[in-house]
């Protein structure tokens, strides 16, 4: 499997991190980074970050499974992710997400057959005080009203 | 870097003070505003010296255990062989808290001089920046100031001229509110399952990698330089006793102006949320606070008027920890409240410990069992009681996490509760009588 040269780069940075011997340290942050680029964790990756970082698959496959950002299906060109915790909540934050799935027509961790949005009900993204808040995939939105979502959402191509 | 919200004239501004400046983030106006003269200062400190004068300004942990930082410190010990780490918390999930992704924003150097501070305390060569994975934008913003601190020679050998060396990476998160309990972040730095260690050893023994560890919040580093500049006691005395300083209050909920801000550890909480937070929006009255993010026992509004120190909040049954202060207004569903945090801990549990990770799921449901009208009087008991079998009995405080909020909840809303159970007619009058 061949990735970038940027994020070859970036691998062989990250992999001077670590103590002597414990490069397995990196895993997470590869799969974070391989994954934008690659669209999803799938088994080929799995299998390259295991022959590189000398682990099993398996090791892999657990971390994978573990953590809520990493995912084997891919996601919409504009992941969604709609806070719906306490102090978003107070603010509206489960309205928003509501109003979401009914413009989207897509429910949580469900992707539109066109590929174009996914959505995501998510727990405290850490904007709490600028409630309520979204995430478009890795862009924060403050404060966000039922028509400032759908002017984010019809601004998006 | 735009501020997300005004600040307010009634803040003591000592880690934010550079919040709002022109390039506050980089270099050259860290520098220009007294930056690393902290760090030169302790160049000619002994380990002993730093650790006693945090020690002196009575620093609590703000990450929301409260540990006095300085004892943290001293336990790391003093003749081993071989390394010694740093770990900076800034997983930042704790629901209600967002104010390290700010001091991370605006002022990273000011973070950065912290962390060289404690790595000359216990003589730590290498550390890491752990931060979620949400934050990716702040990940890349921090990856490109440790560049120019690496570039201007502030980072990496013979730091600033002085002889001292040090290493600092970030590392990112994926999605675990549970990596931000210590022991689960140093698996995960180690390329695992975020689940929790069992202690002792505590991580000051061995942390990253099995290696002596200081592992500290992002506001706990960021607040070191200004301590080592202004003495511990200038610090200390900015509080009360044994609460030393000022710390980052994230207000959220029914206030007419959120925000994060900086004020002297033992303001009055009612006074913080009416003449900083500008009081109640709309016009409502005050139902309850969370004081310190999602884990806190809640307060009634009448009992609200306390000082915001470590020790008054214990005394009123909660805790200060993470400074997430959630505020609710007096048509606030706190049945509905309860089941959204259950929602959350039950989403986050990482499974490792069974009272957390069955309990979490039976408190869900027999939440939504409430909410959903089906819910009979013996539900009720029930969630107390499971809830409070849970305290004590996992290996990190997620559990307590969960149930404490939760307890206090049903003891103190109760009656809504009962309004919920009354409307289910099929919960019948024997059902209320068993047990």
């Amino acid at each position: 499997m061949t990735f970038s040269p940027e994020l070859e780069a970036r691998f062989a940075d990250l992999l001077t991190h670590y103590p002597p011997g414990r490069q397995r340290g990196a895993l997470i942050p590869m799969l974070m980074y391989a994954q934008d680029e690659v669209g999803a964790v799938t088994p080929d990756l799995m299998a390259e970050l295991a022959k590189r970082l000398d682990i099993s698959v398996l090791q892999v496959d657990e971390v994978v499974g573990y953590y809520s950002m990493l995912h084997k299906k891919p996601q919409g060109k504009y992941h969604i992710q709609i806070c719906t915790n306490v102090a978003c909540m107070l603010r509206g934050g489960a309205e928003l997400y509501e109003h979401a799935c009914k413009k989207l027509g897509v429910g949580h961790k469900q992707t539109q057959a066109s590929g174009k949005f996914s959505l995501e009900e998510v727990e405290c993204i850490g904007a709490c005080s600028w409630a309520p808040a979204i995430q478009v995939n890795y862009d924060f939105h403050h404060e966000v009203t039922v028509s400032q979502l759908d002017q984010v959402l019809e601004g998006l191509q | 870097m735009k501020l997300y919200n005004p600040p307010s004239p009634l803040e003591t501004k000592v880690i934010s003070k550079r919040f709002g400046v022109e390039n506050s983030w980089r270099l050259d106006t860290y520098l220009a505003t007294g930056g690393f003269e902290a760090f030169k200062k302790v160049m000619e400190w002994t380990p002993d010296q730093i650790i006693d004068e945090v020690k002196a300004s009575s620093l609590r942990g703000r990450g929301g255990a409260g540990f006095p930082t300085g004892l943290k410190w001293s336990f790391v010990p003093k003749n081993v062989e071989g390394p010694k780490y740093i770990v900076v918390n800034a997983d930042e999930s704790e629901p209600g808290t967002c104010k390290d992704r700010l001091l991370m924003e605006h002022d990273p150097y000011q973070m950065i001089e912290g962390i060289l501070i404690a790595a000359k305390a216990v003589g730590a060569t290498k550390g890491w920046v752990y931060i979620r994975g949400e934050y990716r934008y702040l990940i890349d913003h921090f990856d490109s100031v440790l560049k120019e601190a690496y570039q201007r020679g502030y980072l990496g050998k013979n730091i600033a001229g002085t002889g001292f060396d040090f290493d600092l990476y970030s590392q990112t998160g994926a999605g675990a509110y549970e990596c931000g309990e210590e022991s689960a972040l140093l698996e995960s730095l180690e390329g695992k399952r975020g689940v929790p260690r069992i202690r002792p050893p505590f991580p000051a023994v061995s942390g990253a990698f099995q290696a002596p560890t200081v592992l500290n919040n992002v506001e706990t580093f960021s607040t070191v330089p200004e301590i080592i500049r202004g003495g511990g006691k200038w610090y200390a005395d900015l509080g009360t006793p044994k609460n030393g300083g000022t710390r980052m209050v994230c207000l959220a909920g029914h206030v007419n102006k959120p925000g994060v801000y900086e004020v002297p550890l033992g303001m009055n909480m009612m006074y913080f949320i009416n003449e900083i937070g500008g009081g109640m929006w709309k016009g409502k009255k005050m139902k309850a606070t969370i004081p310190g993010g999602s884990s806190c026992p809640i307060l009634r509004a009448d009992e609200c008027d306390i000082p915001m120190d470590y020790d008054s909040m214990a005394k009123a049954g909660t805790m200060l920890g993470s400074g997430g202060m959630m505020v609710m207004d007096e048509d606030t569903d706190m049945v509905k409240i309860a089941l959204r945090i259950m929602r959350f801990y039950k989403h986050e549990s990482c499974g490792w410990c069974i009272p957390c990770r069955e309990g979490t799921t039976w408190l869900q449901k027999m939440l939504s069992r409430i909410v959903d009208g089906n819910g009979a009087m013996r539900d009720v008991d029930m969630v107390g009681e499971l809830a409070k079998s849970m305290l004590g009995r996992t290996f990190c405080p997620l559990g307590d996490a969960a149930a404490m909020p939760t307890i206090s909840i049903v003891e103190k809303f109760r009656p809504e509760f009962e309004a919920y159970v009354a409307r289910n007619p099929f919960a019948s009058s024997e059902l209320v009588q068993v047990g």
